[in-house]
């Protein structure tokens, strides 16, 4: 009989970690409203009315970002927290991300809205992808645990794939899903046997701030055993989130992917993605391995200028403006990374690292939305207007959308009284005091050469002769809305930088 | 630092063209009367604010006078801080005057909402740079100058404007890229100093110690951004073609003021931050400047257009500038930021003249024009009045600047001065020269049309031949403002480095000093 129950107490023992579903509750919106889309949508015998899905994705997206305020505030008064074990945490780095997250979400549902209605294939799958999507990001951003981590990961990939491929009609969307999916299992493959040595050479699979992870890696440190195994493992985890956050050279599906999905999910990609691998770059290897950081700090160091100088220099010579915006996203991911080399000196400047880099993610998160509901708007029916001549006139025939875009461009090239020049002066802050001067000066060149980008766009728009090709940009509600918050987003911080900079300073500080 | 009056003038200075160009761009389509009209007041509200700056400026007094300093973005010690000193005031004053010049001036032919809206932004970030006292602030108004200006050529320029506009864009860029870096790590090293996170010029200046090497590192990073818009001999490839291809009133600004941003940095920054660095770098800065001064005067030489000689010249002006700012004497440094008002006045207004050929005729060509003295006399007056005050003829605003520059230089670089006097000669050879070919002879079919000086031209230049005469004839007005903060200035760096001025001869401010070289 004691026998016979032995392992079923082990297995209740093991199956109750006691949960906190309070501090879970942005996760739970975001998985039940996805659900509710998903099997709702399904049983109900006629579709929804006319915008019911986005409006309920852009509700729990609020919803959530409200939720990760309160947890904010708790952690303000009680620190944060782990949960599920050490599994999962509640801290401000966590938060902060997951409310870029949620930001680019509420983004890509205004605009998602009517794309689709627009190109007739409206339906409630792809809200549920983005909430789901979204919920990998933010379990990514938040996982203190390598498997947990790898769980957000394929969440967020999944969905991605399938999102990439979601318009049916156009040939070049389905491309782009299935080059993505099997780039994209690569990458999760040896992100997967990087996690797999790393229990080889430590015995654990926790991260930050739990005890066992801290003796393992102190064992391998001192001993020098097992440390190749580790410092492999440390190197394929590079790799898989490398390739998430598209660093060079693992870059390459990102203009044909970029270029191919449709134009929404595509910004909801350059934010939300990036914004998740970032967070989980930081918390899996920058914040948890600091032992090791003479291994892993030069990979970082020539990852982010190959990443700044190859990004910069291919947009240049493309045509193709969704292509533009691809490598100009790769050059940007290059500056977070220019921040996550300052955030691995540890220390005071290693905090201002961290904070730059918090800060960086969501102001292009915004940026970036902005941008690209734009291009969704001249895209017109069809999702195929995105050469350079495209936006031939668009400043004599929608001069205040084009005037918009002009700001979201000159932030991405980082002119002051924009947000992103808030964001490339606080990283290079950080990194000149890391005494990283010379990334420093390659990043800020590489700026120049991105600028050249943006003013090609900028020309095409205000200052070619002749008109746009097709017809006139129309510039419906949603979509309309999505782009006006995130100008005056940009704006704001641009002129009032403060507050969101002490926001992501208290974030880095208040770390788990 | 003075006690800040009650209202705060210098903002007002800064967010009256900026408010103007919102309420411009605010104007119905319907309504384009309205565009000049509201552009033309808040520019002339600004220059009635600046004029009035300048009546109540305190002559004699070395510091920042109007101070208006508030706490911008705390976490990193940045702060809205905007004064004027002897260095500035002028600059600030020139500013303020020369947009109503330019919007009267000069037409913008097409799309004039924008137009305006673009110049009036300009004019609020200029003013910024004039007056920041804030190396974060100064950074931010340094660079959005870029944007206006930008459209401004691109938009409203001829043929070669899209290339024109962009690289100069791109050329400022890349010495602003670097100015950043180095002005992010003087805060920073700065704060190991001072205690705590500043980016306050003065307090950078006397609370911090670099090391000699760090020093000089930073100094170049400042350097280059500053030597690119000068533009310094060989960063000055940009110009040309900038001031060629923008319309007129692009080409005036851009003459008057915007390229000041450059050696007015070099003084304010460069030489107040890092002494040390500005005395080790000496003899490269002095060669590159003369080395302008004489490739400006023979390039403008060999010009077949006008503008392009303009240009050109403007290469050699500014390298006179640049080498009284690094002569180090109380004198040429004064001379420098006098020149630096009297080569706005005088090409701003050569600019304009040019302008209004080209408007005439439709081409800058020299060849194509011929004999404009015998049908539009007046004309031919104004454009010799100011094109003698370019070339530096006692008596007008430019000789005295030059030659407290050339006095200054003297007597602590020699050689550098005596090879930057052939410069004026040059300037006389092609001015003189192109007068020649474009003014004497008899018109041609194509000249005998030429239209005279209008009333509204004459009076938008009047100002500023009244400016050539009043410099030149009693230029201690001017001098007793600038003097006091130059001396305080060299007295920094000599405070700073060991350095001793030497025993200042008594400088002559007569108006009437035969010099050799003088036409």
């Amino acid at each position: 009989m004691n026998l016979l129950l032995a392992p079923m107490q082990q297995a209740e023992k093991l199956a109750s970690p006691s949960v906190n579903w309070g501090s879970l509750t942005p996760l739970l919106v975001l998985l039940g409203t996805g659900l509710v889309l998903l099997v709702g949508a399904a049983l109900s015998p006629r579709p929804w009315k006319r915008g019911m899905y986005a409006t309920m994705t852009a509700g729990a997206a609020i919803a959530a970002g409200v939720l990760q305020f309160v947890l904010w505030s708790g952690t303000v008064h009680h620190g944060p927290k782990a949960l599920v074990k050490d599994a999962i945490v509640v801290d401000g780095p966590s938060l902060f991300i997951g409310i870029s997250i949620c930001a680019a979400l509420l983004l890509a549902a205004l605009v998602t809205d009517n794309y689709l209605r627009r190109e007739d294939i409206d339906s409630p799958e792809v809200y549920g992808l983005y909430l789901m999507a979204a919920l990998g990001g933010l379990v990514m951003a938040a996982s203190n645990d390598l498997i947990v981590l790898f769980l957000g990961l394929e969440t967020l990939s999944i969905a991605l794939y399938v999102l990439a491929a979601a318009h049916r009609k156009r040939i070049e969307s389905q491309e782009a899903g299935l080059k993505y999916f099997v780039l994209g299992g690569f990458s999760s493959a040896f992100f997967l046997y990087g996690i797999a040595l790393i229990y080889g050479a430590t015995g654990t699979t926790k991260l930050r701030g739990t005890e066992s992870i801290k003796t393992a890696l102190s064992l391998v440190v001192e001993t020098d055993k097992n440390r190749a195994l580790l410092v492999v493992g440390v190197a394929l985890l590079l790799v898989g989130l490398a390739f998430k956050v598209a660093a060079v050279p693992f870059h390459s599906w990102t203009p044909d992917v970029y270029q191919g999905a449709p134009t929404p999910v595509t910004g909801f990609m350059a934010s939300a993605a990036k914004a998740a691998a970032f967070g989980a770059l930081l918390r899996s290897v920058v914040l948890s391995m600091p032992e090791l950081r003479d291994d892993w700090r030069p990979a970082i160091w020539v990852l982010a200028i190959l990443t700044l100088v190859v990004g910069s220099i291919l947009a240049v010579v493309q045509t193709n403006v969704k292509r533009m915006l691809a490598y100009s996203s790769i050059s940007h991911a290059g500056f977070i990374l220019v921040g996550i080399e300052a955030a691995a000196h540890g220390g005071e400047s290693g905090n201002r690292g961290v904070a730059s880099i918090l800060f960086y993610v969501l102001t292009y998160a915004v940026l970036v939305s902005g941008t690209f509901a734009v291009a969704t708007l001249v895209g017109r029916s069809g999702d195929a207007a995105h050469s350079l001549d495209s936006y031939k006139g668009l400043g004599k025939q929608r001069p205040l959308l084009a005037l918009t875009l002009t700001v979201f461009l000159l932030a991405q090239a980082g002119v002051p009284l924009t947000s992103g020049f808030v964001a490339k002066f606080s990283v290079i802050t950080a990194a000149a005091d890391a005494n990283s001067y010379a990334i420093a000066i390659i990043a800020m060149l590489s700026a120049v050469i991105g600028a050249f980008l943006y003013l090609r766009i900028i020309v095409s728009m205000f200052l070619e002769e002749g008109d746009a090709e097709g017809d006139k940009v129309a510039i419906p509600f949603g979509t309309g809305l999505a782009v006006a918050i995130s100008a005056a987003f940009t704006l704001v911080v641009g002129f009032f930088p403060g507050w969101l900079l002490t926001l992501a300073k208290d974030a880095a500080g208040r770390l788990f | 630092m003075s006690e800040s009056t009650s209202f705060p003038i210098l903002t007002a200075l800064v967010l009256t063209p900026a408010i103007g160009a919102v309420v411009v761009s605010a104007i119905s389509k319907r309504r384009p009367e309205l565009v000049k009209l509201a552009a033309l007041a808040f520019s002339g509200i600004t220059a009635a604010m600046s004029i009035w700056l300048l009546c109540t400026f305190k002559s004699g007094e070395a510091g920042m006078q109007f101070v208006s300093k508030h706490s911008w973005i705390k976490a990193w010690g940045i702060s809205w801080n905007l004064g004027v000193d002897g260095i500035s005031i002028f600059l600030v004053v020139l500013t303020g005057l020369l947009w109503p010049i330019a919007l009267l001036g000069a037409d913008a032919h097409h799309d004039e909402k924008p137009y305006a809206a673009w110049l009036l932004i300009l004019q609020a970030g200029v003013m910024g740079s004039f007056m920041s006292q804030d190396l974060f602030l100064f950074f931010v108004f340094f660079e959005i100058v870029l944007v206006p200006m930008y459209f401004l050529i691109g938009r409203w320029g001829y043929e070669g404007r899209i290339y024109a506009a962009t690289k100069f864009f791109l050329y400022t860029m890349v010495g602003s890229a670097l100015m950043l870096v180095g002005l992010v790590t003087t805060a920073l090293l700065a704060r190991r100093d001072i205690g705590h996170m500043t980016f306050d010029i003065h307090e950078i200046a006397t609370g911090s110690h670099f090391a000699a090497s760090t020093g000089r590192w930073l100094f170049l990073a400042f350097a280059i951004a500053f030597a690119v818009k000068v533009p310094l001999f060989p960063l000055h490839t940009w110009l040309p073609d900038a001031h060629t291809q923008a319309p007129t009133a692009g080409s005036v600004i851009l003459a008057g003021v915007l390229l000041k941003l450059g050696t007015y940095g070099l003084l304010r920054f460069n030489v107040f931050l890092f002494p040390e660095a500005s005395r080790y770098f000496r003899p490269v800065l002095l060669t590159l400047s003369v080395i302008g001064i004489l490739y400006g005067a023979v390039v403008a030489t060999m010009q077949k257009d006008l503008k392009r000689l303009v240009a050109y010249s403007s290469v050699a002006h500014l390298g006179f500038i640049v080498l009284g700012t690094f002569a180090f004497t109380s004198s040429a440094a004064s001379g420098s930021v006098m020149q630096m008002i009297n080569h706005g006045v005088s090409t701003g207004a050569l600019f304009l003249m040019v302008g209004m050929i080209s408007e005439r005729r439709h081409t800058r060509e020299i060849s194509q024009l011929k004999g404009l003295q015998k049908v539009a006399p007046i004309f031919a007056v104004v454009f010799t009045v100011v094109m003698l005050s370019s070339i530096g003829v006692p008596g007008l605003n430019g000789f005295v600047g030059e030659f407290l520059i050339l006095i200054g230089t003297f007597l602590t670089a020699r050689w550098w001065a005596v090879v930057a006097a052939t410069g004026v000669i040059l300037a006389a050879l092609y001015l003189l020269w192109a007068y020649q070919r474009v003014f004497h002879g008899e018109p041609d079919e194509a000249n005998k049309s030429f239209r005279e000086l209008t009333l509204r031209e004459g009076l938008v230049i009047l100002p500023m031949i009244a400016a050539i005469f009043f410099c030149g004839v009693y230029p201690k007005a001017m001098l007793d403002r600038i003097e006091p903060s130059v001396k305080e200035l060299i007295a920094h760096v000599e405070e700073k480095t060991g350095y001793q001025e030497p025993v200042p001869v008594a400088v002559p401010v007569a108006e009437h000093e035969p010099k050799e070289g003088e036409e």
